[in-house]
């Protein structure tokens, strides 16, 4: 499988996602974001960091970027757009994922283990894990606040798109296990035709036992199906 | 502009330096050329207080590749690989506005290390406050950890380690210490030795603005009532832009294009240039209208002096320039030939083609002034604690508060504001004896920790320099790392006062003992003088970062118990020293006494043998004991897991207090399986060392027999709560 990752000046996290591709037998292409072509590809990656610093909003420049108008091509022809973190809020500034990610709550960077549940895993990006699956995985940010309006709310919930909620280590989702504020504990939606996953936990970071553990694989060995 | 007493007194020089720069020029210098001499002569800059004892440190080894007087140290980790790492101070700016402060104090360490030639691996910091009543010690703890968090994060290094620490000797002083390492090849080390005429000098990453004039000097001085208006010399900082810049000069230095490279730090332009030149034994020319300016009719004083982050000085060779600038381009920064190398031996400074400043380098450079300041001993206190005299307190209560003190308690509400995880290669992270950071892609790994004992330091600043040393090579130990070097940032107070200078000179004879003893040089590093407000001085707070080499990881070690009835073994004596100790601080707020000696000969052959016992996989968990002592050390171990001690009553015990609390050195906890006990002992004996079989580990409670059982879940709650109670604090 071919996968591209965007590289957006201050993108920090686009090598650990190249590792994890390509440790996973994916065959990546890094695209500097003043590309104007796509190369061929079947994954998208919009990796974690601060494109162009963040200094405006979260992902609002990099959502304007000239790379980022072939995403929104490819996207739309229904290829497979994978945004982390930054790319999360990315996604949200072009519009591929409706929404928006404020500032935690606590008005602070949160780098932390947190558990996540999975909600659907009758995806592309989460077939390999089981319904109601607990992951541990790792946050970094300052702005993972996941938040929308009721309308789009009700249709997440209806037709099933929100695939991931923090949960606490024993799967309960509530106040005390969500780490940011988010509504409902939203940790990651698709869009309605599920060919774009925007998630705030890093799963690159989850690939090996001598750093962490090894609940990020199966994220990326889903796509591989 | 006249060059008055007034301006002369403005820039930091005295009467007899002034004399001796019109000696040196043979004339008198103009404003610009005053403020050229101020930014190299200060002391920060020119370390004209510090070098004669700084001489006195072992700095060499067959790992050091570079030691102290270049940018960072540099030591061989094998296989062409080397680790570069420096410690540096941004006490001053972080005291006058605490965010950009620590975040410019980051922004500059990792310059330092890729400047090099290093891609930065990791970061750590040191980082201490007044006491937490104080009225200004919560902003600036919010700022300086949003500060350092806002930096490392966006550019994306990892900060991995770090200690934070109160006291009310840095009320009006806090100490913003950061230290970046960074790994490069052995064959690809860059220097910022110049080296060749006629070469072009280039100015990259941003532009020059106003801010930060004069920092370097405004940092060699003490604060007074009038330091809000010192506000505008501090820089600000911008991460995003070093993120490109790092990564531009990243890419220029896989191939040959550079001959030298330095960052502007402090003193900017100036000592950038200076020191390249004075290096390479050469002239340097620049044309300071090309120099690219952020504000408009910027003079040739402002930009020579603005310590405007982000930039880098490098002399190219020649033909380079169009595939450099390129590079440059491709990452949006500017890219300006400013000037040339020439062999005058001058520092010769154009603005339109007028000579606006010209100034033999040897005389910013090897001609400044260097002090041989007088110095005093340090008076030893004679009278011991009298332990008989202090009111009685209950074990539990002496534990449970120290678990629960501002320096004791839990810090993860500060290293969770942190990335510690990008770059996906931290196998261990604060909260451990040391950070382990992986080399990427290899199996190896090296280990990081920063330490300081400044109440060591005040009491006999002799035994604190040693004592610290010691500590950080027993942290690296403590993950099974075998420590190669180090590097310190010594923060002490104005070193025109004999006694000030008389501790930082007894530090650095404890740190040179203990380093040569144990083999663990000084590869680079920073003096912080001048850190006091009104003639009241600092506790001396050196602050010593070491790294250590694991060669092959395979099964990375901490101080967290991992298993229900292992045994427990101490290793080093126990003698119970009170003095200067957590306990006697925290329960009776007495200072009085001496710290603890270290014996170097225990400290080497201790550390030794327990990384021949690790190396062996013969190790469950691991704890060097420090402050806080025994009983402190234990609960570190077990809070957080599911298991924690029964401990045996000790035979022959005097005091309970000292058995538990003492802050002997040189002794580690360590947790062996039952089933590994005879091959643990054995070796333990083979090498002479001295041990206790104290107890084991049991589920859930945490025991001294017949004097204390708690649940550890409570520990845990206990040594967590200290932030949101502060929190609450209202002023």
């Amino acid at each position: 499988m071919n996968s591209s990752v965007i590289v957006f000046p201050g993108s920090n996290c686009d090598r650990d996602v190249a590792v994890a591709l390509e440790k996973l037998q994916f065959k990546n292409q890094m695209v500097w974001h003043k590309e104007t072509k796509l190369p061929k590809s079947d994954l998208i990656v919009i990796p974690g960091g601060f494109s162009y610093g963040d200094y405006l909003r979260s992902g609002a420049i990099a959502g304007k970027s000239l790379i980022v108008s072939e995403v929104i091509k490819a996207a739309d022809s229904g290829r497979l757009v994978l945004g982390i973190c930054n790319g999360f809020q990315v996604l949200t500034e072009t519009g591929l994922l409706k929404g928006a990610l404020l500032r935690n709550n606590n008005l602070k960077f949160i780098n932390r283990d947190i558990n996540i549940k999975v909600l659907n895993n009758n995806s592309k990006f989460s077939g390999n894990y089981k319904k109601n699956q607990i992951l541990k995985m790792n946050i970094a940010h300052n702005e993972g606040n996941y938040f929308t309006n009721q309308e789009h709310l009700k249709e997440l919930i209806d037709e099933n798109l929100i695939a991931f909620k923090y949960c606490s280590k024993d799967g309960d989702v509530n106040e005390d296990s969500n780490p940011n504020g988010s509504l409902q504990n939203i940790a990651g939606i698709f869009n309605s035709k599920k060919n774009i996953l925007g998630m705030m936990p890093h799963p690159e970071r989850m690939i090996d036992n001598l750093i962490s553990n090894t609940d990020g694989i199966n994220l990326f060995t889903s796509l591989l199906k | 502009m006249k060059i008055t007493k007034q301006v002369v007194e403005k820039h930091g020089l005295n009467p007899e330096e002034f004399s001796t720069i019109k000696k040196l020029l043979k004339r008198e210098p103009n404003l610009l050329e005053l403020g050229i001499f101020s930014a190299m002569w200060n002391e920060h800059c020119s370390y004209k207080s510090s070098r004669k004892h700084l001489k006195n440190l072992p700095t060499r080894g067959k790992q050091v590749i570079q030691g102290p007087g270049e940018n960072a140290g540099v030591v061989d980790i094998g296989d062409n690989d080397a680790i570069v790492f420096k410690i540096e101070s941004h006490n001053h700016p972080s005291y006058i506005e605490p965010y950009q402060g620590a975040a410019t104090g980051v922004g500059g360490i990792l310059r330092d290390v890729f400047t090099m030639g290093a891609r930065p691996i990791a970061l750590l910091n040191s980082i201490h406050f007044g006491s937490p009543e104080h009225f200004k010690t919560k902003n600036l703890l919010n700022g300086v950890v949003s500060g350092i968090g806002g930096y490392g994060n966006c550019i994306g290094i990892p900060t991995v380690a770090g200690e934070t620490k109160f006291n009310s000797t840095y009320n009006e002083n806090i100490l913003v210490n950061a230290m970046a390492i960074g790994h490069a090849k052995k064959d690809k080390i860059f220097y910022s030795k110049a080296k060749g005429l006629n070469k072009s000098v280039v100015y990259v990453g941003s532009k020059t603005g106003r801010d930060g004039i004069h920092g370097a000097s405004m940092a060699s001085a003490e604060f007074d009532e009038n330091t809000d208006e010192k506000k505008p010399t501090v820089q600000v900082g911008d991460p995003f832009t070093e993120k490109l810049l790092m990564e531009a000069c990243l890419e220029l230095m896989k191939d040959n294009s550079i001959i030298s490279i330095q960052d502007m730090g402090a003193a900017g332009l100036t000592s950038s240039s200076v020191e390249m030149a004075s290096k390479g034994e050469l002239g340097i020319e620049l044309n300071l209208e090309m120099v690219p300016c952020r504000e408009d009719k910027m003079t040739p004083y402002e930009m020579m002096l603005s310590e405007s982050q982000e930039r880098m000085l490098i002399i190219l060779e020649e033909g380079k320039e169009k595939n450099a600038k390129k590079i440059f381009d491709k990452w949006d920064l500017d890219f300006v030939i400013i000037g040339k190398t020439t062999d005058t031996n001058k520092l010769v400074l154009k603005f339109n083609n007028i000579i606006e400043g010209d100034i033999p380098i040897s005389a910013l450079a090897s001609k400044a002034p260097i002090y041989d300041r007088k110095w005093i001993k340090k008076k030893l206190p004679k009278k011991k604690v009298d332990l008989k005299k202090l009111k009685k307190i209950k074990f539990e209560d002496a534990l449970l508060k120290i678990l629960s003190s501002a320096n004791h308690s839990n810090k993860s509400w500060i290293t969770e504001q942190y990335d510690q995880m990008v770059m996906c290669d931290t196998v261990k992270k604060s909260g451990a004896d040391a950070a382990i950071i992986r080399i990427h892609n290899k199996d190896k790994a090296i280990a990081t920790s920063v330490d300081s004992s400044a109440n060591y330091c005040k009491a006999y600043p002799f035994s604190g320099g040693k004592q610290i040393v010691c500590e950080n090579w027993r942290n690296l130990i403590s993950v099974g790392a075998k420590p190669i070097a180090v590097t310190n940032c010594l923060n002490f107070g104005n070193p025109e006062n004999p006694e000030v200078m008389g501790e930082f000179a007894e530090c650095i004879q404890g740190i040179k003992e203990s380093c040569e003893f144990l083999n663990f040089p000084v590869v680079s590093g920073n003096v912080s003088f001048y850190n006091g407000t009104n003639k009241k001085n600092i506790n001396p707070t050196p602050v010593i970062g070491g790294i250590g080499l694991i060669n092959k990881l395979i099964e990375p070690i901490d101080h967290q118990f991992k298993n229900d009835k292992s045994v427990i073994i101490l290793i080093g004596k126990t003698f119970g020293h009170l003095e200067q100790s957590v306990f006697l601080e925290e329960i009776y707020d007495n200072k009085e006494g001496l710290p603890p000696e270290v014996n170097l000969t225990n400290e080497k052959n201790n550390g030794e043998c327990v990384l021949e016992l690790i190396n062996n996989s013969l190790v469950k968990s691991i704890h060097d004991i420090s402050s806080g002592g025994l009983a402190v050390a234990l609960a570190e171990m077990a809070m957080g897991t599911d298991y924690g001690v029964k401990i045996n009553k000790p035979k022959n015990l005097t005091n309970l207090f000292k058995y538990f609390f003492g802050e002997d050195q040189s002794r580690y906890i360590l947790e062996i399986e039952k089933n590994k006990l005879e091959k643990v002992e054995k070796i333990l004996k083979k090498n002479n060392i001295f041990y206790e079989n104290i107890g084991t580990t049991q589920k859930k409670y945490f025991e001294i027999q017949g004097e204390f059982k708690s649940d550890i879940k409570e520990l845990y709650k206990i040594n967590n709560q200290w932030y949101n109670n502060f929190n609450g604090f209202t002023y």
